[in-house]
C-alpha cells in the first residue's frame, strides 16, 4: 500500500501511533550502546554533540566575563589570568570546530533523517556508522584528557613553531582532532554510499530532498578533504617527538607550510559545517511557507559549486602570513566566487517565500533568523576578501565577528532549527510552542548583541586572541558581554522546554508540519525499520499542489 | 561622511589608511543597503503572505531570466571590488626605493628595532613625517605580527624567514603598533608606541633617544621604561612571580643565583643585569632575557634603577 499525502495541512491522527518504535522496541543500556540503528545512533550523536555545545558554551562566556573590563577583576578579584585565558579560547575553538559544529548536523540530524528522506531502512553501513559515534567518543575523551593535564594553548589553529615548542600537551589534542577526523570521514563514506545505492524506487538525483543534495556534497568533502588534516597532525606529532624539522624552521622546517596543510583541509571544512546548515533551511523554508521550493536545480548545484569552489580558496586565511604575493591575488579572486552560489541560495530561498502561505512556528523563526544572520556573514566576508581591507581587518575582532556569524549565526541557527523541525520525528512529542517563539528571540537579540559588537571593535584595531586590551575598546566589550548572557539565557530555556517536553506523553502527528519529504510519511518516532511498506516516490520534492488522494 | 569614518575606523596616520578607508566605507554602505534589502524582503513575505488555512500556494518552479540576472550581477560587483582592492594591495606591497629600512626583530614578548645608523630600541620608535618607511621583521622564536592600526597595515613576522610592510606617516604625534598574530601570554602586552616626528626632532630622538626624559624625575622616567621597554611583561612590581623575579623590594638584598653564589643586588648588579642578563641568573629562573645593551641610553639605565630603588 503505497502512502499519498495532501500537502497543504498538517495530518493529526490519520491512524493510530505503532505501539513498538524505535526507541521502545528494545530496551536497557546495552540496547543502545551496541545498536546499529541510525536513527538511535542519531539520537546518541545528538546527545554527545551538544553536550559538547554546552562545555564550548559555558568557555564562551568564561571568555566573555574575562573581557567585561580590561583589569579582568570580578568582585575584586582577577578570576582568569593571561595563561588560563589563553587555554580557555584554545578548548573553546577546539571543542566547538571538533567537537561540535563539524559532526553537529551530518552525525546527528542527518543521520536520523537522510535514510528516512530517500525512504531507506537504514543507512548503507550501519556498523560504521557506530564506529562513527565511539571514534567520536574516543577523541572527545582525549580532547578532555588534555584538558585536565595542563590543556593546550595553542589556538585551535595550532600554529607552528609555537605549537611545536609549547610544553602543553598538545600532543594529546592533535591525537583526538586526529581521530576525530576519522569520524568524520566514516560519517561521510556512509553517506555517500547510502545516497547513490539506497533511494526509494522512483527516487532520481533530482527528485532527493535538498537536504540530501547539503549533505551529499558535505559528505564528500568530509571524505576528501579530512585526511589532510590527519596528515598534518601525524607531521606536527613527528616534529615534536621525533624533532623532524617539518614545521619549525629551527630545526630546518617551514612554519607556513604547516598553514597551507592546515587550511587545506580547515577551509573546506567551514562548508562542511555551513553546507548541513543551508540544507536544513532549504527544507525549512518551503515546509513554512507551504510552497515549492524555487530553484531546485540552482540550489542543488550551488551546493555542490561551494563544496568544489571550499577546496580552491584556503590562502585567504594567509594574505599577510607570508605566502606570495601572485598566490594572494589568486586566492582574493577566488574567494570572490564563493558569493555567487551562496547568493544564489539566499535569492532562492527569499523567491520561495514569495506568495507562499508562511506560519512561523519555531523552525521557522529560525530558518529567518538563519537568513538574516547568514546574510550578514556572507556580507562581511566581502571586506575581508577585498585585499586591501583585509590587510587591516585580518586578525581581528572583525573576523571573529564574522566567522561567528556564519558558524553560529549560520550553521547553529540552523542546527537548533533543525532539532525544532524533526523533535516531533525524533521524539514523538511537541514543545511548547509559546517558549520557543521566546528561546528564539533572545538567542537572536543575544546573538546580535555579542557578535554585531565585535565587527566594531575590530574596525576600530582590536585584535583576537586578547587578554588585555586597551581602556578605549571597554564598552563595546562590556556590552558584548552583556549580549553573551541574554544568548546564553535563551539557549537554556531552549534547552528546558526541550527536555520538559520529553517528560510528557507522545502527542507528535506523524507530519505536523505539513511536510512533502519521505521522513514524514512514517510514524513519529519511527518504527525500528523505519517504513512499514516501502514508500515510493509519486510527486517531486516539495510539490503543495492539491493532491487527490490515490489510496485510502 | 568624515565622522562617520572617524566612529568606524582608527584615525588615519597614512596615505594607505585613506585608500582602505575609501573602500571599507563603500563596502559598509554597499553591504548595509543589499542587508536591509534582504531582511526587508524576508520580513514582509513573512507579513505579507501570512499563513491562511486552506490558501493554495502557486507552484513556481524556477524563473531563468531572474535566476541569471542575480547570479551575473553580483559576479561583476564582486569583481569590481576585487580589482579595488587589488589596487590597494599593490601600493601596500610594493615599497617605494628611497625607503628609510628599519629591522624588527620580534622575540616573545618585546619588539626590537633598528635602525639604519645602527642604534637600537625596544617597543618605542620614532619616524619622520612625510617619508616612506620599510620594516624589514623577523622572528627569534614563534610567529608575529606587526599591525600599525592608525596605518592600515599588518604582516606576519615568521622565524626563519624576512617580511616587510611599509608605509608613509601622514601625521604627527603618537600612533601604537601591537602583535597581531598569537603568541602566547604575553601576546596581548605585546605593544608599544611609534612617533611620528618632524625631520629635526627626528634626527635628534635617533642621536640622543631625545630629551624627553629631562621632563621628569628619574624615578619617573624609570617606571615610564619599565612599561615601554618591555620590562614589564616578565618583571611584576607587587611580589606575584613572573618570567622573571619580581622587582619588589630586591634592591639592597642578597640574592641566590643559579651558580649557588648569593650576590647583593646593588646599581652594579642592576646594571650588569640589564646589558648582559644571562651572567647571573636569579636562582629558579630560566637564562631568557634578551641585552638590552645598545636598547638603553644612559638616562634610562639610571632612570630604571632609581625606580626600582623605590620598590619596597
Amino acid at each position: 500500500m503505497a502512502q499519498a499525502l495532501t500537502h497543504s495541512e498538517p495530518h493529526i491522527g490519520d491512524r493510530p501511533r505503532p505501539a513498538k518504535n524505535y526507541l521502545n522496541e528494545t530496551t536497557g543500556l546495552w540496547s543502545w550502546m551496541s545498536t546499529v540503528d541510525h536513527k538511535r545512533i542519531g539520537v546518541m550523536y545528538l546527545v554527545a554533540v551538544l553536550s559538547a555545545f554546552f562545555v564550548g558554551g559555558m568557555l564562551a562566556l568564561m571568555i566573555r566575563l574575562t573581557l567585561l573590563t580590561p583589569s579582568h577583576k570580578l568582585f575584586g578579584k582577577v578570576l582568569i589570568d593571561a595563561d588560563t585565558y589563553n587555554r580557555v579560547f584554545t578548548l573553546h575553538g577546539a571543542i566547538m570546530v571538533f567537537l561540535f559544529i563539524i559532526p553537529s548536523i551530518p552525525g546527528s540530524l542527518a543521520n536520523f533523517v537522510l535514510p528516512l528522506m530517500l525512504g531507506a531502512k537504514d543507512v548503507a553501513f550501519p556498523r560504521l556508522n557506530l564506529a562513527s559515534f565511539y571514534l567520536w567518543c574516543t577523541g572527545a575523551l582525549l580532547a578532555v584528557t588534555s584538558m585536565i593535564f595542563g590543556a593546550v594553548d595553542t589556538g585551535w589553529t595550532f600554529y607552528t613553531p609555537y605549537s611545536t615548542t609549547t610544553q602543553n600537551s598538545v600532543g594529546l589534542m592533535t591525537m583526538a582532532v586526529f581521530i576525530l577526523g576519522f569520524s568524520s570521514i566514516f560519517t561521510g563514506l556512509n553517506f555517500i554510499a547510502t545516497v547513490h545505492k539506497l533511494r526509494a524506487p522512483g527516487m532520481g538525483w533530482f527528485d532527493m530532498p535538498l537536504f540530501v543534495w547539503g549533505t551529499y556534497a558535505t559528505a564528500v568533502i568530509q571524505v576528501l578533504a579530512t585526511p589532510v588534516l590527519g596528515i598534518t597532525m601525524v607531521l606536527l606529532a613527528l616534529e615534536r617527538v621525533f624533532n623532524i624539522g617539518i614545521f619549525d624552521p629551527k630545526i630546518g622546517g617551514d612554519p607556513v607550510l604547516f598553514q597551507h596543510f592546515f587550511w587545506f583541509y580547515s577551509h573546506p571544512a567551514v562548508y562542511i559545517m555551513i553546507l548541513p546548515g543551508m540544507a536544513i533551511i532549504s527544507e525549512i523554508i518551503p515546509t513554512f511557507s507551504r510552497k515549492t521550493i524555487f530553484g531546485y536545480r540552482a540550489i542543488a548545484y550551488s551546493s555542490v559549486a561551494l563544496a568544489l569552489l571550499g577546496f580552491l580558496v584556503w590562502g585567504h586565511h594567509m594574505f599577510v602570513a607570508g605566502q606570495s604575493e601572485l598566490a594572494t591575488v589568486v586566492f582574493s579572486a577566488l574567494t570572490f566566487l564563493v558569493a555567487i552560489p551562496s547568493g544564489v541560495k539566499l535569492f532562492n530561498w527569499l523567491a520561495t517565500m514569495y506568495k507562499g502561505n508562511i506560519s512561523l512556528e519555531t523552525p521557522m523563526l529560525y530558518g529567518i533568523s538563519f537568513i538574516l544572520l547568514f546574510a550578514i556573514g556572507g556580507l562581511t566576508g566581502i571586506f575581508l576578501g577585498a585585499l586591501s581591507t583585509d590587510v587591516h581587518l585580518t586578525d581581528t575582532y572583525f573576523v571573529v565577528a564574522h566567522f561567528h556569524y556564519v558558524m553560529m549565526g549560520g550553521t547553529v541557527i540552523a542546527f537548533i532549527g533543525g532539532v525544532h523541525y524533526w523533535w516531533p520525528k525524533i521524539t514523538g512529542r511537541m514543545y511548547s510552542e509559546k517558549w520557543g517563539r521566546v528561546g528564539c528571540s533572545l538567542v537572536f537579540i543575544g546573538f546580535n548583541m555579542t557578535f554585531l559588537t565585535q565587527f566594531f571593535l575590530g574596525s576600530k584595531g582590536m585584535p583576537r586572541r586578547y587578554y588585555n586590551y586597551l581602556d578605549q575598546y571597554q564598552p563595546l566589550h562590556a556590552f558584548s558581554t552583556f549580549g553573551s548572557w541574554v544568548l546564553g539565557l535563551g539557549l537554556i530555556i531552549t534547552a528546558a522546554y526541550l527536555l520538559a517536553s520529553l517528560r510528557k506523553p507522545m502527542d507528535a502527528p506523524d507530519n505536523p508540519w505539513g511536510g512533502t519529504t519521505m521522513e514524514w510519511l512514517t510514524s513519529s518516532p519511527p518504527i525500528t525499520h523505519n517504513f512499514e511498506d516501502q514508500p515510493v516516490l509519486e510527486h517531486e520534492p516539495y510539490d503543495y499542489r492539491p493532491k487527490v488522494k490515490k489510496h485510502a | 561622511m568624515e565622522w562617520f569614518r572617524s566612529i568606524m575606523l582608527p584615525p588615519q596616520g597614512s596615505a594607505f589608511a585613506a585608500e582602505v578607508d575609501t573602500l571599507y566605507m563603500f563596502l559598509f554602505w554597499l553591504c548595509s543597503v543589499l542587508f536591509v534589502g534582504i531582511a526587508f524582503a524576508a520580513l514582509y513575505f513573512a507579513y505579507r503572505y501570512k499563513y491562511t488555512p486552506g490558501r493554495v500556494t502557486p507552484h513556481i518552479t524556477h524563473n531563468t531570466t531572474l535566476e541569471i540576472a542575480w547570479s551575473v550581477l553580483p559576479l561583476i560587483l564582486c569583481g569590481w571590488i576585487f580589482f579595488w582592492g587589488l589596487n590597494g594591495w599593490m601600493k601596500y606591497s610594493v615599497a617605494p626605493g628611497e625607503s628609510m629600512e628599519i629591522q624588527i626583530t620580534a622575540k616573545k614578548w618585546i619588539w626590537t628595532f633598528e635602525y639604519p645608523d645602527g642604534s637600537r630600541t625596544a617597543n618605542d620608535i620614532h619616524v619622520p613625517i612625510g617619508k616612506p618607511v620599510k620594516f624589514i621583521m623577523t622572528s627569534d622564536d614563534v610567529l608575529h605580527d606587526f599591525y600599525v592600526p592608525d596605518m592600515r597595515v599588518k604582516h606576519d613576522i615568521v622565524p626563519g624567514r624576512y617580511t616587510e610592510v611599509w608605509f608613509t606617516p601622514t601625521v604627527l604625534g603618537v600612533h601604537h603598533f601591537t602583535c597581531a598574530e598569537y603568541c602566547g601570554k604575553g601576546h596581548s602586552d605585546m605593544n608599544g608606541k611609534m612617533t611620528v616626528d618632524n625631520e629635526t626632532d627626528f634626527k635628534k630622538w635617533l642621536e640622543t633617544g631625545g630629551d624627553d626624559w629631562k621632563n621628569y624625575t628619574p624615578e619617573v622616567w624609570g617606571q615610564m621604561q619599565r612599561d615601554q621597554k618591555g620590562c614589564a611583561t616578565c618583571h611584576s612590581i607587587d611580589g606575584a612571580k613572573g618570567q622573571g623575579p619580581t622587582w619588589k623590594g630586591i634592591y639592597g638584598t642578597m640574592v641566590k643565583m643559579n651558580d649557588g653564589k648569593s650576590y647583593l643586588v646593588d646599581d652594579a648588579y642592576l646594571q650588569e643585569s640589564m646589558m648582559q642578563p644571562n651572567a647571573k641568573v636569579v636562582a629558579g629562573f630560566e637564562p631568557i632575557m634578551p641585552s638590552f645593551q645598545g636598547l638603553l641610553h644612559p638616562q634610562d639605565i639610571r632612570g630604571l634603577i632609581a625606580y626600582i630603588k623605590t620598590l619596597k
